[in-house]
């Protein structure tokens, strides 16, 4: 691997920001970053309010990374020492800020402002197999819907794709799990943030309104482009 | 602690009630805004009772004490549906009794005593307190409770998920903070610390506190 300077260069992709920081005697470690959204904060309006974009985006989901690299760096460090207790107990805080950090990315990814094709139903093969396997875009939604109010606490509902069965899934997971351990071999399409954060200042306890408004600023463009490289 | 009595009805009759905190819901502010207290026990905590009623009717758990369908419920882990109304219906009820206003402070006395011994001084206790109540993952509340088993009597901080309790785990709740997003989203947004800090120096009541540790001896000694 090249050496590099110490003033380092940032590497921000839409996706996961990667940076790259201090060298030691193995592999540097690779930390992230914050990615930009592609959207201002109150394109989402009125579905989601911009104040709540700008807390999501810029408090909770920064924090994750900050945590998420923290525990990095400590796991690193442990690694090397070999101290497997410290390596055990880490776990915890890599799969919650990890996972926060995966499932937002993936989140801001499935939002879209009206004007670039938010909420614009599924067309081509993703639009298809929706109808094959639900009957209709509106059985999905209200399946979805009815699992994202159901859910007790912090979590996420999910439109997934199972890999290894070839079929469309509607799954929860707690807190910042990724969709990834409900199953191996499920990929994330859509994403739906459950947690109060993400709902709260504007729809307060009605959580059912906002998963009925969220559906007119869902980007079926990504989850389309995601089916159709995942099934192929 | 009062809870939530059934009237003196037939058990098919038996309805939980929703109790109001007993301070007005503008009295905690500026440290809990009225805002918050309305939509927190007039919208959450109302609607946990409600569902609960609807749950059990016709049910064997008609008629039990609200406790006791939490502990029931929880079916040592294998809950039964109502146990999450039953919990947040108890659990609401314990937290709005565990704040004042004007409260904080240190407590005295015999609690005072306890604390430190069981956390070396109460600072380390308001320490271990808020740091379970900044790590709780998600959703859940944190505790300061009593257990007392045959070879000890002590006070530990717990940490719990969701609508889970201390009562399931056969302690003695003491205290509650609740850090579910909705308590303090209002208030703080994303800054749950804070939110801690100031339930611990302008919101805790150690007179409820003391009250419910009194109660918890005698039931002990039984």
């Amino acid at each position: 691997m090249a050496l590099r300077s110490l003033a380092l260069a940032t590497r921000k992709t839409l996706t996961l920001g990667l940076n790259s920081t201090r060298l030691s005697q193995s592999r540097a470690l690779q930390t992230f970053s914050l990615p930009d959204l592609p959207y201002d904060y109150g394109a989402l309006e009125p579905a989601i309010s911009g104040e709540i974009m700008q807390l999501h985006h810029q408090k909770h989901h920064q924090t994750y990374i900050t945590n998420y690299n923290k525990a990095l760096e400590q796991l690193h460090d442990a690694i090397q020492k070999g101290d497997s207790s410290t390596v055990a107990k880490l776990q915890s805080a890599i799969k919650f800020n990890g996972g926060g950090h995966i499932n937002h990315s993936i989140f801001w990814q499935n939002l879209a402002p009206i004007r670039e094709g938010g909420g614009e139903p599924p067309k081509g093969s993703l639009g298809w197999v929706i109808d094959t396997n639900f009957g209709s875009l509106e059985s999905l939604i209200q399946n979805i819907n009815a699992e994202g109010a159901a859910l007790q606490g912090s979590g996420w509902v999910w439109l997934g794709l199972d890999k290894e069965l070839k079929k469309l899934v509607i799954e929860t997971t707690a807190n910042q799990d990724p969709l990834v351990t409900k199953g191996p071999h499920l990929v994330p399409l859509l994403g739906i943030d459950v947690w109060e954060h993400a709902y709260y200042l504007q729809y307060k306890n009605v959580r059912p309104d906002y998963l009925k408004n969220i559906w007119k600023v869902i980007n079926w463009k990504y989850a389309s482009e995601v089916y159709e490289k995942e099934s192929a | 602690m009062a809870t939530s009595q059934n009237s003196a009805l037939l058990p098919s009759q038996a309805k939980f009630e929703l109790k109001p905190p007993p301070y007005p819901l503008n009295a905690l502010e500026p440290h809990m805004s009225q805002a918050t207290l309305e939509y927190h026990w007039g919208k959450h905590h109302k609607t946990y009772v409600e569902n609960l009623n609807k749950q059990i009717v016709g049910t064997e758990l008609q008629g039990l004490s609200l406790e006791d369908i939490v502990v029931v419920s929880y079916n040592k882990g294998d809950v039964l549906p109502s146990f999450n109304n039953a919990a947040q219906a108890w659990n609401h009820e314990f937290f709005w009794e565990s704040m004042k206003p004007g409260g904080g402070g240190k407590p005295s006395g015999e609690l005072l005593d306890l604390i430190e011994k069981d956390f070396g001084s109460f600072d380390q206790f308001v320490e271990e307190f808020k740091s379970a109540a900044a790590t709780q993952f998600g959703s859940g509340w944190a505790w300061l409770a009593y257990k007392a088993s045959e070879k000890d009597k002590k006070l530990e901080v717990i940490k719990s998920v969701n609508a889970v309790n201390p009562l399931v785990s056969d302690y003695f709740p003491l205290l509650t903070i609740d850090v579910w997003e909705h308590a303090y989203y209002l208030d703080f947004q994303n800054r749950r610390p804070d939110y801690i800090s100031t339930f611990m120096e302008k919101l805790v009541s150690w007179e409820a506190v003391s009250a419910r540790l009194e109660k918890a001896k005698v039931q002990a000694a039984k």
